[in-house]
């Protein structure tokens, strides 16, 4: 057994397994979960990437893979690792789900084929060219407000303020009760998490956030036009049940805003950070949407997922059994050096074709066009209007399970 | 696409890393070989509806074009953009 503390030191009595056939994973008494690793992935990231191919986390009985190349290849065998017994620690298998389950992120083909195909369709580029113009307005308004303001807190008005302008609308929400939206969002992702403090605490609060979203999830709550009655009409078509669309409008306002003010938010703390990359693109402005591109893939705001194996399995020469956890690094495997040159500089010009930070293959971000069109356009209003960003105050960071942000930018921005 | 992309061509962007999710890897493909293309999936036919560029009758999606011997030679051309 290898062992590997925080501090990266490595005991390693060899054991082989009873066939002899492959080596032992190494075991990490890291936890992923808690608040000193959210503070600071980065160094553990690297620790669990040299480790090995395959980790073993003892305090959550899970495997892991922090590579490049091995998250690609789970991400892309959907057989051997399913979503149908879950994507977060919890084994649908063996508990109760939290809530019934997620008709797309949390099934496998064939049902997942098609209800992917549905939501393929609501959220489609041909769609995405319909809002661009909705949306470059909204974010030229956004703009000038806070270039008014000149003082801002850079998530609360920015980074949250920017997406809610506009992805209520788009959804059909009615106004009232949209405050419960990010509470919902944050819920949903600290899910995914073990039995922590986070999750304990998020699923107590959980009743009345809900409540509402299963109440706007109805057809008579959508404003016709938006995303959820698009789903509901494709009820109307026999793609889907009447009894499936609320759930599939269930996973959009899951997973279709704390993503998006995450990224956001990323981008504007890699450009307050880098400020040869915010000179560039000032003086480039089509380069917005790489820039937003690039600050997924280096912070990553979703920061992991699982997948349950459905036989043994080999990863790079180490066995897994049947019916095992595996926890899938997407932000370490975003700057693994093995894959990415200079993987911790933020470089709006950077090739970002392959990052997984919207993850890969079958399951990859059904949203994904969505979040790069509202990136794309309020990095490139702020590239035309804001002189200089400066960061004036103390950085927060927000802690959750599987996002990964701020919860306070203070900033101050000049005009152009 | 991922010739294009690991060789540096930038008029192929591939957003979503070839994973036929995001359309921006749009090709116009030379009347000699459009024929010797394997079909189209559905899913990449209603992409090519939302391509950026005018979708012509020989646009085809790069990702989904799978290099082999015999198409050693094919002819693309790239669209003015893919966003």
């Amino acid at each position: 057994m290898t062992t590997l503390g925080a501090t990266g030191n490595v005991n390693a009595p060899s054991k082989a397994d009873a066939s002899g056939a492959t080596s032992a994973i190494p075991e990490v008494d890291v936890d992923p979960f808690s608040n000193e690793f959210f503070e600071n992935p980065h160094p553990s990231h690297e620790v669990l990437r040299e480790a090995g191919p395959v980790v073993r986390f003892d305090k959550w009985n899970v495997y892991g893979v922090a590579r490049y190349a091995e998250v690609h290849t789970v991400l892309n065998d959907p057989a051997t690792f399913c979503s149908s017994r879950g994507v977060g620690l919890s084994d649908f298998a063996k508990e109760q789900p939290w809530r019934p389950p997620s008709l797309i992120l949390e099934a496998d083909p064939p049902a997942h084929t098609r209800t992917r195909a549905v939501l393929n369709r609501v959220l489609s580029p041909a769609i995405m060219k319909q809002l661009r113009d909705r949306f470059s307005a909204a974010a030229a308004k956004k703009a000038d407000e806070l270039v008014s303001k000149g003082s801002f807190d850079a998530i609360a008005d920015l980074a949250e303020g920017f997406p809610l302008s506009v992805f209520p609308d788009a959804m059909g929400l009615k106004q009232e009760g949209r405050e419960h939206l990010m509470p919902y969002a944050g819920l949903v992702f600290n899910a995914f998490g073990p039995p922590n403090k986070l999750r304990q605490d998020a699923l107590e609060r959980s009743a009345p956030h809900q409540a509402y979203i299963a109440e706007q999830c109805q057809r008579e709550n959508l404003a016709p036009g938006g995303f959820g009655a698009c789903i509901h009409a494709q009820a109307d078509t026999g793609e889907i049940t009447a009894a499936e669309a609320p759930m599939l409008v269930r996973s959009l306002l899951s997973a279709g805003l704390d993503t998006t003010v995450n990224g956001l938010g990323a981008a504007i703390y890699c450009l307050a950070r880098f400020p040869e990359q915010w000179a560039r693109l000032r003086k480039e402005p089509s380069l917005a949407r790489n820039a937003f591109e690039e600050a997924i893939r280096f912070e990553s705001p979703v920061q992991t997922f699982f997948r349950t194996t459905t036989r043994q399995v080999d990863i790079s020469g180490f066995r897994i059994g049947e019916g095992e956890k595996v926890l899938m690094f997407l932000g370490s495997a975003n700057r693994d050096p093995r894959r990415w040159e200079n993987p911790d500089t933020y470089d709006i010009k950077r090739p970002t074709s392959g990052h997984v930070g919207f993850g890969s293959g079958i399951h990859m971000c059904v949203g994904q066009l969505l979040a790069r069109l509202e990136g794309e356009v309020m990095l490139s209003a702020l590239a035309r209007k804001v002189g200089a960003i400066e960061i004036t105050g103390q950085v927060k960071r927000r802690y959750n399970n599987t996002l990964r942000g701020l919860d306070s930018l203070p900033i101050t921005i000049t005009p152009a | 696409m991922q010739v294009a992309t690991r060789n540096g061509l930038t008029g192929i962007v591939a957003e979503c890393g070839g994973n036929a999710m995001c359309a921006t890897c749009h090709v116009y493909v030379d009347e000699n070989w459009i024929g010797r293309l394997t079909a189209m999936s559905a899913d990449e036919d209603a992409l090519l509806d939302g391509a950026a560029a005018e979708r012509l009758s020989n646009s085809r999606l790069s990702c989904q074009i799978k290099l082999a011997d015999d198409l050693d030679g094919l002819v693309l051309r790239l669209p003015e953009k893919q966003i």
